[in-house]
């Protein structure tokens, strides 16, 4: 075996209820070489990741450190064997200092008392190491996202440790402040620490990387040497898999736009979007998580306060600065995270249904029950929602049946426009099969569709057209007659 | 027409029926607190020819009523997931200022009884004001205003009680409609009129939608500050009331009036079953929580236990009944795992 190997991950299998998030994986890492791991949303990255952080216990699988096996039980088990996670949200005590979250934890004492001198001493030194222009007394909160994220590496680095993984580190620092991460990145493989990087940018895989593997549904599907492939090679190696035939899609003639949005920017994930919808149709949004696609119907959805932009809707300008103002328009939208943003968690099914056309059946405090729950029973029966009563509190359904109350609870208000965003996110196979072959019928009704997937078989699949977003812009519309995995991913990682 | 009236007023009958079952469920274990509670008082040989008799219920439903009049405006700032402390000073404030009102400026009862309430309201819509237009969490504003409440009652007395001695103030805090105390037939009108609200109209639905889900209920397009707003302007409408009502049975206002009433409530409300997280709970279990720590003050009284030792029982009680809810909910949700 080569000497020079750092860590070794052996056969991993990891399953979630329902899901193979890790299939058999192998991974392998070198003492002083920066590795890639490439892979569509879900491919199983992070849970790797996890497995080997100690925050998942992998089911089968052996990991092996310099050659030694070990077992990773705990964070703590992991940080012991020498390895560091810097993941993508940070997590520093913002009102405690650099040198104190340094030292969280493990205080330099002199007796009973921290000893403060040397450890605002001790953490100068190791921050100046790095050149980094940070003074160890200043508090967490005053520093940009991407010095906070220095403070992460060196905080990892003073562990001693040898495996330094980074979860999408340049995913909100400014391409100036890339640069000396990627500098200090080459400082740390100098001294023969092994560098685990996740990216979903291309571009950077050459200037920093030595190795790439590339993961998809759960499986390691090869590694290359970074200078010896194209983008191409990787992006065929990411997405090529078969397309499931479980999608009910009929394509319409052309109908006149229904709504046309120029220019929407939010000053900070959105630039300058602009696309139209047309009525019957099912518009796709792709694009890598984090691209600005929620946030451009966040915008549209009046759930952004403040946007620049002009919005259209069946050729009349209107005013968007509430949810309000949009349904009154005849948006809905059926939010990505149903449990923060769409249910009522411990409100019964009626109640999660009818919240938003109390219009029609309580009028001052006359409450006709009949007509709830004739609206309720209309929308369990169309969506064709499994559930005991409707009185059964909705958070005892399965994912798949709340999001069917969801998307009832937005039809009830009788949509020109509906935007769902990542519609079948954690939902099994057949509910699946069903709530495509729902917006199959309402866009033949004449509804207009909106639909955010992560999901490329189904965006493929389901949409007349798709727009992909990458760092907030609209970088091209694809047909549904042209469109491929490949020419999708191009325009999302440019 | 005349067919669909009659059967809308058969589904009423029905769905109060349906309501009253719901709510013998909903509220089993403190229904029956409560009644063991009756039970041991009214067989107890210390207690028994004085507590079930007619004077006694009486004065209890009287003493406990200032406590549910704040214990529904309460219950729909708890459901919100808010707090309201500002109530007992709103109390102290508003019976001040009424009382002030008749022996200062001569002004006629009616107006006198309606600027009490009227404050109360007042700090309660400056309350919602501050809350709903900004993310200072409510514990902080109320505690805020409460101190500035009980502040303003201070400086407009002086420090000392404002006394009114005619008969017609009294009338609505000790007087008497029919054979019925009055408090206890305003509180049955505000019982109603608040379960009303909380059930049958939709800014009821809209206090469980914001108290459950802030987020989805934004995105569903409640408009979740006005929702914030109604319900701290309500309770402090209660608390007015609730002012006035005790200033009249005090024969005056005073600015120590209802000092710690806002805990009273506060724990009415937690052991009725409302969830402190917000988003769960029922007026009627509200209802039942009040009377029980009305009952045990009255039984703790006739027992002639010793005013401190009340305290420790009153807290004891208050935590084996959210304990008792606790280990219920524990089991359900057991039960949803499997």
């Amino acid at each position: 075996m080569d000497t020079n190997v750092l860590l070794q991950m052996k056969n991993i299998h990891k399953t979630f209820p329902g899901v193979y998030a890790l299939k058999a994986v192998d991974f392998e890492l070198r003492a002083g070489e920066v590795h890639a791991i490439l892979g569509e949303n879900g491919a199983g990255k992070s849970t790797l990741i996890k497995v080997l952080g100690g925050i998942y216990t992998a089911d089968q699988g052996e990991i092996y450190i310099e050659g030694k096996k070990v077992d990773i039980k705990s964070v703590k088990d992991a940080q012991e064997n020498g390895i560091a996670i810097i993941h993508q949200e940070l997590v520093l005590a913002p009102y405690m200092t650099v040198a104190e979250n340094i030292f969280l934890g493990r205080e330099p004492m002199k007796g009973k008392f921290v000893n403060t001198t040397k450890m605002y001493e001790d953490a100068q030194e190791l921050i100046d190491i790095y050149g980094v222009n940070i003074d160890a007394k200043t508090l967490v909160r005053n520093l940009t996202i991407a010095q906070q994220q220095m403070v992460e590496i060196i905080k990892a680095i003073s562990y001693n440790s040898k495996i330094l993984v980074m979860d999408e580190p340049t995913s909100s620092i400014s391409d100036k402040e890339v640069k000396f991460l990627f500098e200090i990145m080459r400082t740390l493989t100098a001294k023969g620490v092994g560098i685990i990087y996740i990216s979903h940018r291309m571009s950077e895989l050459a200037e920093v990387c030595d190795r790439v593997t590339v993961m998809r549904d759960g499986s390691c599907i090869g590694t290359k040497v970074v200078k010896e492939t194209t983008n191409d090679e990787l992006i065929s190696m990411m997405v090529g898999r078969e397309l499931k035939n479980y999608y009910t899609r009929d394509y319409q003639e052309d109908g006149e736009v229904i709504l046309k949005c120029e220019n929407i920017s939010d000053h900070k994930m959105v630039k300058s979007a602009s696309f139209e919808v047309k009525k019957g149709e099912i518009v796709g949004f792709a694009g890598l998580v984090g691209a600005g696609r929620s946030e451009l119907m966040k915008c549209i959805f009046g759930l952004t306060k403040r946007f620049s932009g002009d919005i259209y809707i069946e050729g009349k300008k209107v005013e968007i600065k509430s949810p309000y103002d949009a349904i009154k328009h005849g948006i809905a939208l059926v939010p990505e995270d149903r449990k923060a943003e769409g249910l009522f968690l411990v409100q019964s099914v009626r109640f999660n249904t009818t919240i938003e056309v109390l219009n029609e059946f309580i009028k001052g405090i006359a409450v006709n029950r009949q007509k709830e729950d004739e609206i309720t029973q209309e929308y369990i029966d169309l969506m064709s929602t499994k559930t005991p009563s409707m009185e059964q509190p909705i958070e005892k359904l399965s994912g798949g049946n709340q999001q069917k109350v969801m998307i009832g609870r937005w039809l009830a208000t009788s949509p020109k426009i509906l935007i769902l965003d990542e519609p079948t996110r954690g939902i099994d196979v057949g509910a699946k099969s069903e709530i495509y072959a729902i917006m199959n019928n309402l866009v033949k009704s004449g509804m207009s569709i909106i639909m955010i997937s992560s999901e490329m078989p189904e965006i493929i699949n389901m949409s007349d057209r798709i727009y992909v977003m990458c760092d907030g812009k609209i970088t091209g519309c694809l047909g549904h007659e042209e469109v491929t995995q490949e020419k999708i991913m191009k325009l999302a990682v440019k | 027409m005349d067919r669909v009236g009659s059967k809308n007023r058969k589904s009423t009958i029905a769905l109060l029926k349906n309501g009253m079952i719901q709510w013998w469920k909903d509220n089993l274990g403190i229904i029956i607190a409560f009644l063991v509670l009756c039970l041991i008082l009214s067989i107890n040989p210390i207690t028994q020819n004085s507590f079930l008799t007619s004077k006694n219920i009486f004065n209890v439903l009287r003493q406990i009523s200032t406590n549910l009049f704040l214990a529904c405006g309460m219950t729909m700032v708890i459901i919100l997931g808010g707090i309201d402390l500002s109530v007992g000073s709103i109390i102290a404030l508003s019976g001040c200022l009424a009382a002030g009102a008749v022996v200062r400026y001569n002004l006629p009862l009616g107006v006198a009884l309606l600027v009490g309430v009227l404050f109360g309201l007042v700090i309660g819509i400056f309350n919602g004001i501050v809350i709903s237009k900004t993310t200072i969490p409510p514990f902080i504003v109320t505690l805020a205003t409460m101190n500035i409440a009980k502040g303003l009652a201070y400086v407009y007395t002086g420090g000392s009680p404002v006394r009114v001695v005619t008969k017609e103030w009294q009338f609505i805090g000790a007087g008497y409609i029919g054979a019925v105390p009055t408090p206890v037939v305003i509180l049955i009108i505000v019982f109603i009129v608040t379960a009303i609200i909380m059930n049958r109209t939709k800014m009821g639905r809209y206090l469980y939608a914001v108290g459950g889900n802030a987020q989805a209920a934004e995105f569903s397009g409640i408009k979740v500050s006005r929702v914030k707003f109604f319900a701290y302007a309500y309770s402090g409408l209660m608390a007015g009331l609730a002012g006035i009502v005790l200033a009249s049975r005090m024969y005056s206002g005073q600015p120590t009036a209802g000092e710690g009433a806002e805990m009273d409530a506060i724990a009415a409300v937690v052991v009725g079953g409302t969830s402190m997280s917000g988003g769960y709970g029922k007026i009627g279990g509200t209802l039942i929580g009040g009377l029980i720590i009305g009952v045990l003050n009255n039984g703790l009284n006739l027992l002639n236990v010793n005013s401190f030792w009340q305290y420790v029982v009153k807290g004891a009680v208050i935590l084996l009944a959210v304990f008792i809810d606790y280990i219920r909910q524990e089991n359900k949700d057991k039960i949803k795992i499997r």
